[in-house]
């Protein structure tokens, strides 16, 4: 199992060196487990698959956050669990190599394959990572498996990706003592914004920058002690851990939403390679210029603008930074499922004193907050988007900021425009 | 272990939740891990609902499992009576819940609540969606029915329906139409179940005379257990297509003892005028392929070959419950069932079966697609658009008219496709012609011939064709349809000859060498 940080054992209360009202809250929870991190991840490392192993419910899930996904040859699955695998352990385990076999078999262009451990069957205990081990020994050396955890019990949503680059990072070829420094930039984005941000860092003479993950299962990029890694995506507290248990050193910055994120997150990497701060503003300058005339658009939309975000991705920091500081939107509440302190110190640095920062999520006492705020865009799963719609309230369903490109200088506009969107349509709609 | 891309069904406590949803004043506490609230999403999305289902997960965690998610159920649910303040409530366990073993029935009897509780036994492991609604409306029928019927003396006839939920394919629409028929034979409905129905209502089912049993996937079990306590009559013929609903009307009629001539009288429905219509009879012998759910897919399957006169060439369902009824239906097509819940399956027998219309799920909507085959969704699993703002019915006489225009519009139309089948090369009617409802260049339709230019070079024609203007207007004697495949015969006929002017005597000369 992945070893979450139990929420109760850290402080609360106000953050160290923020001025944001960080409170918890506990009970029922609408929110995505992180088989959903599935959805996107596959497409993202081409040669993987993704076989959970887990219930017709699990199975369920994937489909219906897959969408028409499902129908182009997708590279993921479910190993159902039905009766006889609960009676004993010994056959769930051959019926797996089976099911493997059977898979494999299939679809011979897999070079990496993922056993995701679901709520079942960590629940039963059954070890995928020895499953793993056992079945990349059976399949050496034409295909390799790893195993990762996307069971609700353990993670959220997003942790979903989290777990599965911590399953990767001892994947990771050694770099060597002597090797100059290198840069790995960890959190799946899309191609495009993955392209942008390599030529970003081209530009400001850092030479050797890798991804993870890679797009492809055999170019893992190389880890050592002179690895600086920066965390493109605010979810990745296991990966982080495992990356600086190999002695990659983690580089501190706000997350690359809006212009100013973006700014930020580049001349944090440039700082930690020695780059002058001409350079960074050179470089960035065409960047900022276009993102500042593709936000203005939108300013008018957004401005003074009350919002409210439910928990689902640990984006919502990030999100909520973006809005207030550069479209100048109100924060009522900002929830977050997970809020790892150290991650997100940038950002918490970097919001309005006195924002409302809730962790985790009592579903029925949050709603009634939202409703008592009347927020003027309400940022949500899509369980409550139109039953919040049709008390009067505009949202904003907050799966498609995983799946839509948002980061960096020219992905500004189209970030804002997600938000506008919603409350143009509300002014547009005269019936 | 099953190895599963795409699942026809969702887990049993899915089809609780299509239940509950439904109903009003009914509250379901489902224990669940963090993130079984995904199927929220398909009520409020699929469905369009505007309000969450009633539904209050638990949402354990890692650090929740021991002790501790007994205490976690009991709050949940005593959290849920006191915020929803429900008539009764439902509980039971999600796959994972199944697991750990806490005992959802006895925790929430510990709490002593003032209303039914009703637990829920759904194996996760073993049964699907469809099994888990019609278990939960038979545990609240069983837990909740009362009432008896009172004489007759005078009164008019009562019934129930049964078997609409939440998320169930047009069920909304079909109950329009149900109910359409029963007041027209003059029959009052004593409720309808569980879709809009309270558990109070419950408490009167026993006051009906008979019950109609709309979807015998979910609602048999509740009508027979009626029929056992109350002695009601069941009425179990599924009202889709023209002869089905005839039927169910004349079942109707004769539990209410009453006239059906009402309904039955004139021309109830369009379908049969619109199958006799001569346009249709390419329809005849087309072959088609039919799967869903059981219900939907024989109910198709009679359609198709009595009403349509299309020929069935493969007939099958997911649903394992109805397997005998499927088998047996097929081999009166003289063909195999295909019994499958694997997609993989239904494809090969696709493929193997060629057929030239598809009648499916959302996902053979998918499968005919990749095949390049017309094709019509007739049944569950389906997506947003089969939710339509529209009145859809697959029931009754407006359902039969639904399923006309439905099967019939993914083929070609008649006459289009024999125009299309007459001049397969002409520059109007080859495959990759734009549909003829859709103008030219954003503008209103001009007919071809005024916009065409009497000169037409190809960019690799070595020769410039010029019409002499009689020829032209002898060209526009031609009928309209048949005009731009002699324009197009003359030229290819001129250019062959190395003819510059084509003349009226090219135009005949040309007629007379293509032979039409």
């Amino acid at each position: 199992m992945n070893a979450h940080a139990p929420l109760q054992t850290r402080p609360i209360g106000p953050a160290p060196q923020t001025g944001c009202d960080i409170r918890q809250e506990r009970g029922q929870r609408a929110v995505f487990c992180g088989l959903t991190g599935i959805v996107w991840l596959h497409r993202k490392i081409q040669d993987a698959f993704f076989l959970v192993v887990g219930s017709r419910t699990c199975a369920h899930l994937i489909q219906s956050a897959a969408g028409v996904m499902i129908f182009a040859e997708p590279r993921f699955a479910t190993a159902i669990l039905d009766e006889r695998d609960l009676a004993g352990l010994v056959d769930a385990n051959e019926e797996l190599d089976r099911v493997v076999g059977r898979l494999i078999e299939r679809r011979p262009d897999i070079r990496l394959l993922f056993l995701v451990g679901s709520c079942p069957s960590e629940v039963i205990k059954l070890d995928l990572s020895r499953a793993a081990q056992r079945l990349t020994r059976s399949f050496h050396p034409g295909v390799r498996v790893l195993s990762y955890s996307g069971s609700g019990i353990e993670t959220t949503f997003t942790q979903g990706e989290d777990a599965c680059l911590a399953a990767l990072v001892p994947e990771m070829p050694r770099a060597d003592e002597t090797a100059a420094p290198s840069l790995l930039v960890v959190g799946a984005l899309a191609d495009v914004v993955e392209d942008q941000f390599a030529r970003l860092f081209a530009d400001l003479g850092i030479a050797d920058v890798a991804f993870l993950p890679a797009r492809r299962a055999g170019d893992l990029p190389v880890l050592g002690a002179n690895t600086r890694y920066l965390l493109a995506q605010p979810f990745l507290a296991e990966t982080a851990r495992a990356l600086e248990a190999r002695g990659a050193l983690r580089i501190a910055a706000p997350f690359p939403l809006g212009s100013e994120g973006t700014t930020s997150w580049l001349a944090a990497a440039a700082e930690a390679f020695g780059i002058d701060r001409e350079t960074v503003a050179r470089v960035t300058a065409p960047g900022r210029a276009r993102a500042a005339i593709a936000l203005d658009l939108y300013r008018e939309r957004l401005s003074a603008k009350r919002m409210f975000f439910f928990p689902d991705s640990q984006l919502e920091l990030p999100l909520a930074r973006f809005l207030s500081r550069e479209m100048g939107a109100e924060l009522i509440e900002v929830g977050t499922p997970y809020l790892h302190r150290q991650h997100h110190a940038p950002e918490l640095a970097l919001l309005p004193a006195g924002t409302q920062v809730v962790e985790g999520q009592n579903l029925d006492a949050q709603m009634d907050r939202c409703r008592a705020a009347k927020p003027d865009l309400t940022i949500c799963g899509l369980g409550l988007a139109n039953p919040l719609e049709a008390e009067g309230l505009a949202t904003k369903w907050s799966i498609e900021l995983l799946f839509t490109p948002i980061q960096g200088y020219d992905q500004a506009g189209d970030l804002a425009e997600l938000f506008a969107r919603p409350l143009k349509r509300r002014a547009r709609l005269e019936v | 272990m099953q190895l599963t891309l795409w699942t026809y069904e969702g887990p049993p406590h899915i089809g609780a939740m299509r239940v509950a949803t439904a109903m009003r004043g009914l509250h379901y506490v489902l224990h669940a891990p963090q993130g079984d609230t995904y199927a929220d999403l398909l009520f409020t999305m699929i469905e369009r609902r505007d309000a969450r289902p009633p539904v209050t997960y638990t949402t354990f965690q890692a650090r929740d499992l021991g002790a501790d998610t007994a205490a976690i159920f009991q709050d949940a649910v005593a959290e849920a009576y006191a915020r929803f303040q429900p008539e009764a409530m439902i509980v039971g366990a999600s796959c994972t819940a199944e697991l750990i073993q806490d005992d959802p029935g006895g925790l929430a009897r510990a709490l002593d609540l003032p209303i039914p509780v009703i637990p829920l036994e759904l194996p996760a492991y073993q049964k699907k969606e469809n099994w888990g609604a019609s278990e939960t409306l038979y545990r609240l029928v069983r837990a909740l029915a009362g009432g008896t019927p009172s004489p007759r003396d005078g009164r008019r006839p009562l019934c129930n329906i049964l078997g609409p939920t939440a998320l169930g394919f047009r069920h909304r629409d079909d109950l329009v139409e149900i109910t359409k028929i029963v007041a027209a034979l003059g029959i009052d409905v004593n409720l309808v179940a569980p879709l809009g129905a309270t558990p109070a209502d419950l408490g009167r089912l026993g006051a009906a005379d008979f019950n109609i049993v709309l979807y015998p996937e979910i609602a048999r079990a509740a009508g027979a257990h009626l029929q056992k306590i109350f002695g009601q009559p069941m009425i179990e013929t599924v009202p889709i297509g023209v002869q089905a609903t005839i039927r169910f009307v004349e079942e109707v009629a004769a539990a209410a003892r009453v006239d059906p001539a009402p309904v039955l009288g004139g021309a109830p429905s369009r379908l049969p005028w619109y199958s006799r219509s001569v346009d249709s009879t390419y329809l005849t012998d087309k072959r088609v392929f039919i799967f869903g759910d059981a219900t939907h897919a024989l109910a198709a399957a009679r359609i198709a070959a009595t009403e349509l006169g299309f020929k069935v060439v493969g007939l099958g369902t997911y649903t394992r419950e109805f397997a005998r009824e499927v088998r047996a239906e097929a081999a009166l097509h003289g063909i195999e069932a295909t019994i499958t819940d694997d997609y993989l399956d239904v494809e090969a027998a696709i493929q193997a079966a060629g057929p030239e219309l598809v009648l499916g799920t959302q996902m053979e909507r998918h499968i005919a697609k990749r095949l390049g085959l017309p094709c019509a969704v007739i049944s569950a699993p389906i997506h947003v658009q089969d939710f339509p703002a529209r009145h859809s019915p697959q029931m009754g006489f407006e359902g039969a008219n639904v399923l006309f225009d439905t099967w019939v519009h993914p083929l070609m139309m008649g006459l289009e496709e024999h125009l299309l089948g007459m001049f397969r090369e002409d520059s109007e009617f080859h495959g990759a012609a734009a549909p003829s409802h859709l103008p030219r260049h954003g503008v209103d339709v001009v007919p071809p011939e005024a916009e065409a230019p009497s000169a037409t070079m190809a960019p690799t024609d070595p020769i410039l064709l010029t019409w002499a203007s009689d020829a032209e207007k002898e060209l526009k004697k031609i009928p309209f349809f048949v005009r731009g495949k002699a324009r197009a015969n003359t030229e290819r006929f001129a250019r062959d000859r190395a003819l510059p002017l084509i003349t009226v005597e090219t135009l005949y000369d040309a007629k007379a060498h293509f032979g039409r």
